[in-house]
């Protein structure tokens, strides 16, 4: 099987789009002569010309707008928010328009505008390049929330998004997209809606999305030198949000923990521990732990920025601390 | 056509026939008295929510609309019954929604401040100052990728100039050439705050020049002078020149909404405009300048009496939506 980057991953669906489906056009910040700000519009500009990769002016709201409105003219708008901390400046376009657009037309009008983005920490960048946006968007029905974590995924999904014709928020994080993995060199999808179990065990059940699957699958690997075998379920799509394969889990484990890398307060492990208490407390030998990023602003000094995120460590020490195993880190 | 012109008005205004005259004046008289009929049925609390009447303002959607081709689009803000129904949308499906009707244009998920009908390109009714600007935007732009020569038409109230969704739709519209004709409706105040006081651009319509965006005020209580100047400005517009901006001043003869007690304007004001009523004006104008006969009106205002009152019953007899639409058209 080939083995791909994530980001080549993402580059390869869009590729594939461009290549078969002319409604397909990308527009953003920079997806032109310099190639993305992470570089997945690389050499695109000189390939298909600038009818169909766009370069946009600093100006959010009107060109996701303008993708939402494209869209419900019948193209396929691929827009590049450069990231998601830039996304709130088109937060009126993405939550009161394209993602109210089919209930208030009564299903006549539909805006599959694919709104790709960058998300997350870790880069040095400070509190405001460095958030972990998707829960917000994830509370708001009529728009699909993707938040892959593998170049498998990237590339199953974000061919699966040119599918929808509702609005998608395509969460790429940042500090993964040199992440090798294979992926078969027969056409495949990802869809919507169907966690993926990363790790098989039977002792505890750890639930992540994005960057975090990686954490959970580190964390999985300290707890199995001590003999705790963790079951890591990657989310995948936080809406459609698949709570089966976790519900299926936490009946065989009994012991659950939510990792995420957004702010702990409000964030979407709450709205996944409060789905799991209500579908299987009977089941639970102890409380559904949340481990997500420290309630602050994201800071610049490399060890206070560490200390912000999850980390392997942090969600063994959390294990033990809220769920009682017996593991150290 | 000169950038920043102020357009004619009604006496050098090109003529109309008899029956494109009677016409204008039907959908004129059609929005005013559904727009009556909207206020008395929400008195008797059949309509809930914001309830904005377009009440002296129809003469722009009348003058304006009826000069789109059927591929056109049109986006708009929230005051949307007199577009809806200029470009056609039938009163039975507006009043229905107006109520909350499984008969209504959006089944009555959407009320009063989105009125969409896709069949006739009207996009919507969007009810956040300036939303409905970046939507024109890309409707404009799906065209220009196409490579067809349909135009969108999105109003916008002089409230919303000053939301940085304006002036990121201009400029992106300028750089891109897109077929769209920015027009806003001037009726002088967003809900109680004076344009003059809220917005640093005196004359309004030179807003475009800087965006190298032509642009042209009219009178916006003048039907046939809002008539003249969208011809040559949808002309200009559909021949692949770029955006046009265009001013209306007008005046709204209520309250901002059936909330608003009105009472930051002075009655002086409003005596002013309302001498200005853009249908008593163009009745006369069918009447003396056009020679139509007084009998004939009459029986047209008879028709559009009858035809409203027929649209209140059959919202009031249409069924409320099932709950099981609920949960349907959120996503696919
Ligand atoms: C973004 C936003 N801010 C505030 C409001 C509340 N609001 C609704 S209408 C309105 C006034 C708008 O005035 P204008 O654009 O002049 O339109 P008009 O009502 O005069 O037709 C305001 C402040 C809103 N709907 N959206
Ligand atoms: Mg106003």
């Amino acid at each position: 099987m080939p083995v791909i980057t994530y980001r080549e991953a993402v580059t390869q669906a869009l590729t594939e789009a461009l290549d078969s489906d002319e409604r397909v056009f990308i527009m953003g910040e920079d997806v032109g002569g310099y190639g993305g700000s992470y570089a997945v519009t690389k050499g695109m500009l000189a390939k298909y010309g600038p009818k169909r990769i766009r370069e946009t002016p600093i100006a959010e709201s009107v060109f996701v707008g303008a993708g939402a409105g494209a869209a419900m003219a019948g193209l396929k708008p691929v827009v590049e928010i450069m990231t998601i901390n830039f996304s709130i400046l088109a937060m009126d376009q993405i939550v009161n328009h394209a993602a109210k657009v089919r209930y208030m037309s009564g299903g006549q009008l539909s805006s599959g505008v694919i709104m790709r983005t960058v998300t997350g920490g870790g880069a040095g960048l400070a509190a405001t390049h460095s958030q972990s946006l998707e829960p917000w968007y994830a509370h708001v029905p009529g728009i699909w929330v993707v938040t892959p974590a593998t170049p498998y995924d990237a590339l199953g999904l974000l061919r699966e998004a040119f599918t929808k014709d509702d609005p998608v928020l395509f969460s790429e994080h940042a500090l993964i997209y040199r992440l090798r993995g294979e992926v078969p060199e027969e056409h495949y999808t990802v869809p919507f809606g169907q966690a993926a179990i990363s790790r098989r065990g039977s002792d505890v059940t750890l639930v992540a999305y994005s960057r975090m699957v990686h954490v959970a699958l580190d964390a999985a690997q300290m707890l199995a030198n001590q003999g705790v075998e963790a079951e890591v379920i990657d989310l995948r799509t936080l809406r459609p949000l698949d709570m089966e394969t976790v519900f299926q889990s936490v009946r065989k484990t009994n012991r659950v923990a939510v990792v995420e890398e957004a702010w702990r307060t409000g964030g979407f492990a709450a709205e996944i521990a409060s789905q799991i208490q209500e579908a299987c407390f009977d089941y639970l030998d102890g409380p559904v732990a949340r481990i997500g990023g420290e309630d602050v602003p994201q800071p610049y000094a490399i060890n206070l920025e560490r200390a912000t995120i999850p980390d392997a460590k942090k969600v063994v020490n959390e294990l033990a601390k809220v769920i009682g195993l017996k593991v150290t880190a | 056509m000169a950038n920043g012109k102020k357009a004619g008005s009604q006496k050098t205004a090109a003529r109309v026939t008899k029956a494109e005259g009677l016409e204008l004046y039907r959908i004129m008289k059609q929005i005013r008295v559904f727009e009556e009929a909207s206020a008395s049925q929400y008195m008797r609390g059949r309509i809930r929510g914001f309830l904005h009447l377009y009440i002296g303002e129809e003469a722009i959607a009348a003058g304006a609309i009826p000069l789109l081709a059927k591929q056109d689009y049109i986006t708009t803000h929230y005051r949307d019954h007199g577009h809806a129904l200029a470009r056609g949308m039938s009163p039975n499906a507006a009043m229905a929604e107006l109520f909350g009707r499984a008969t209504g244009s959006s089944k009555g998920k959407g009320g009063s401040m989105h009125l969409i009908d896709a069949n006739i390109g009207m996009m919507g009714g969007y009810a956040i100052v300036g939303g409905q600007l970046p939507l024109g935007v890309g409707l404009a732009l799906a065209n220009n990728y196409k490579g067809n020569d349909s135009i969108v038409l999105t109003f916008l109230g002089d409230g919303a100039l000053s939301e940085g969704e304006f002036h990121e739709a201009m400029n992106l519209a300028a750089i891109w050439k897109l077929p769209i004709i920015f027009f806003c409706e001037n009726n002088l105040y967003g809900m109680g705050a004076p344009v003059s006081e809220v917005f640093a651009v005196k004359d309004i319509y030179k807003i475009a020049e800087p965006y190298g965006i032509p642009s042209l005020q009219v009178d916006g209580m003048d039907v046939l002078a809002v008539r003249d100047a969208m011809r040559d400005v949808v002309r200009h517009v559909r021949q692949g020149n770029g955006p046009y901006f265009v001013e209306a001043l007008a005046y709204r003869f209520r309250g901002h909404s059936m909330a608003d007690p009105n009472e930051y304007r002075n009655k002086a004001e409003e005596e002013f405009w309302k001498q200005r009523d853009p249908i008593t004006s163009f009745r006369a104008y069918l009447v003396n300048e056009l020679g139509v006969a007084e009998a004939d009106i009459d029986a047209l205002d008879q028709e559009v009496d009858a035809e409203i009152e027929a649209a209140v019953k059959f919202a009031e007899e249409s069924p409320e939506p099932d709950l099981s639409e609920l949960h349907t058209d959120i996503t696919a």
